[in-house]
């Protein structure tokens, strides 16, 4: 379910953060932002350069960088393949070495997926951002089940990402302790 | 590249998770020897129902598989990811059907050639098994990836799903066995190509109608 008339917009280098109870919408705004669900009255659109506007929701899913509310983890496949068929799925050449280390599971990487715990399960979703340069961030509970190590660890990449003129836009519950735009859903 | 990608992926989860394939398999292997018991020992009769047999088993085993398709995908979130690379969702639909057959159908094919042993079919039957087998499982894992979008949001969908795929495979039951006829009689009766032309029909065609499916199950 959305509410009606929501409105904002989001320029790069910004973090919006979306808050509001349980089953206020939140996860389906960000799949409306990506593409994902339709929206049968309203428009959402990314504007690239002044004169460029994508506003078709196929083209803008092909632009966003997703974390889910679920992981969308291969419990067979180890760490590394994970991040490794993400990298090839997506044609992108970042480090899957340095998205590991920086979140904590350089450590873990040979291991299959299935024996990780939930906040470690967040940690490599999150992971996949870093390896596909992607600008927009869709987070949806990017902070949660992880330790509060790994909650520094997450704000900072989202920090260091907006610095870098990207956007994150973020669905949480708890205040992200980030300097961020806010919306409030009802 | 990401098309490769998706269906190494999928290989690779089949191999280590290994469930599906080896069920496909064996559930094949096992009918296509049963049935052979059950029937009356009269010369020639084996042989006039082999080919319907093998190709509505090896439909049957291959549907085994299908409901796992985009479900496990769905589920744990790695289809919404999968949407927003780089493929279309037709090309992922085209994927995840290639990646379908070379972990189902192919080993189904490897094993084909004991279904005419089973049946007691003499070597130019055997041939006309796996030409049939061949021809006809790139229509199974095709037509079969229409049920599976159609079905992914909705619980135990397995059960729906030969619902909905079997009668769209008849041309495939038919035309497979005319196969094995014609090789068995040694006369040619154009089975061949009208299961080549069904496969490549549903081959070309199928991607469309999953991305369709997969498109309202996704925006639900």
């Amino acid at each position: 379910m959305l509410q009606r008339d929501i409105n904002f917009s989001v320029s790069s280098g910004e973090i919006l953060s979306i808050h509001g109870p349980n089953g206020a919408g939140k996860t389906s705004l960000l799949r409306a932002i990506a593409g994902l669900l339709e929206v049968p009255d309203g428009c959402i659109a990314f504007r690239l350069h002044p004169h460029d506007i994508i506003a078709n929701p196929e083209e803008r899913i092909g632009m966003v960088g997703w974390l889910g509310h679920q992981d969308g983890i291969k419990g067979e496949l180890s760490l590394r393949e994970n991040l490794q068929f993400h990298c090839r799925y997506n044609r992108c050449f970042g480090s899957v070495q340095d998205a590991l280390a920086s979140l904590g599971l350089a450590d873990l990487q040979d291991l299959p997926a299935q024996y990780l715990s939930h906040g470690q399960r967040r940690r490599l979703a999150f992971a996949r951002l870093l390896v596909n340069a992607r600008s927009l961030w869709l987070l949806d509970e990017p902070l949660s089940g992880i330790d509060s190590r790994g909650k520094a660890c997450v704000r900072q990449h989202i920090q260091r990402h907006c610095e870098m003129g990207g956007i994150a836009v973020v669905a949480v519950h708890e205040p992200l302790g980030l300097k961020s735009a806010s919306l409030e859903l009802q | 590249m990401s098309s490769l990608a998706l269906i190494g992926r999928d290989i690779r989860l089949a191999s280590r998770g290994g469930g599906n394939t080896f069920l496909a398999v064996a559930f094949f292997a096992t009918i296509v020897t049963l049935v052979p018991l059950g029937i009356e020992p009269v010369a020639g009769l084996l042989h006039a129902v082999a080919g319907g047999i093998v190709m509505l088993c090896s439909a049957l085993a291959a549907l085994l598989s299908l409901d796992n398709l985009f479900q496990a995908d769905f589920e744990d979130g790695s289809l919404e990811l999968l949407v927003t690379g780089p493929l279309s969702l037709e090309s992922l639909a085209a994927s995840k059907i290639a990646a379908h057959w070379f972990t189902t159908a192919l080993p189904l094919l490897a094993i084909s050639p004991l279904a005419a042993i089973a049946m007691d079919l003499p070597g130019a039957g055997l041939v006309g098994v796996v030409l049939a087998v061949a021809l006809a499982t790139p229509a199974v894992s095709a037509v079969g990836a229409i049920g599976a979008s159609l079905t992914l949001s909705a619980k135990r969908g397995g059960l729906i799903l030969p619902l909905i795929v079997l009668p769209l495979l008849a041309p495939v039951i038919i035309f497979g066995a005319g196969v094995v006829r014609s090789k068995l009689e040694g006369a040619e009766n154009g089975a061949v190509l009208y299961l080549s032309a069904f496969s490549l029909a549903a081959v070309l065609l199928s991607p469309f109608a999953v991305a369709a499916g997969l498109r309202t199950n996704l925006s639900a």
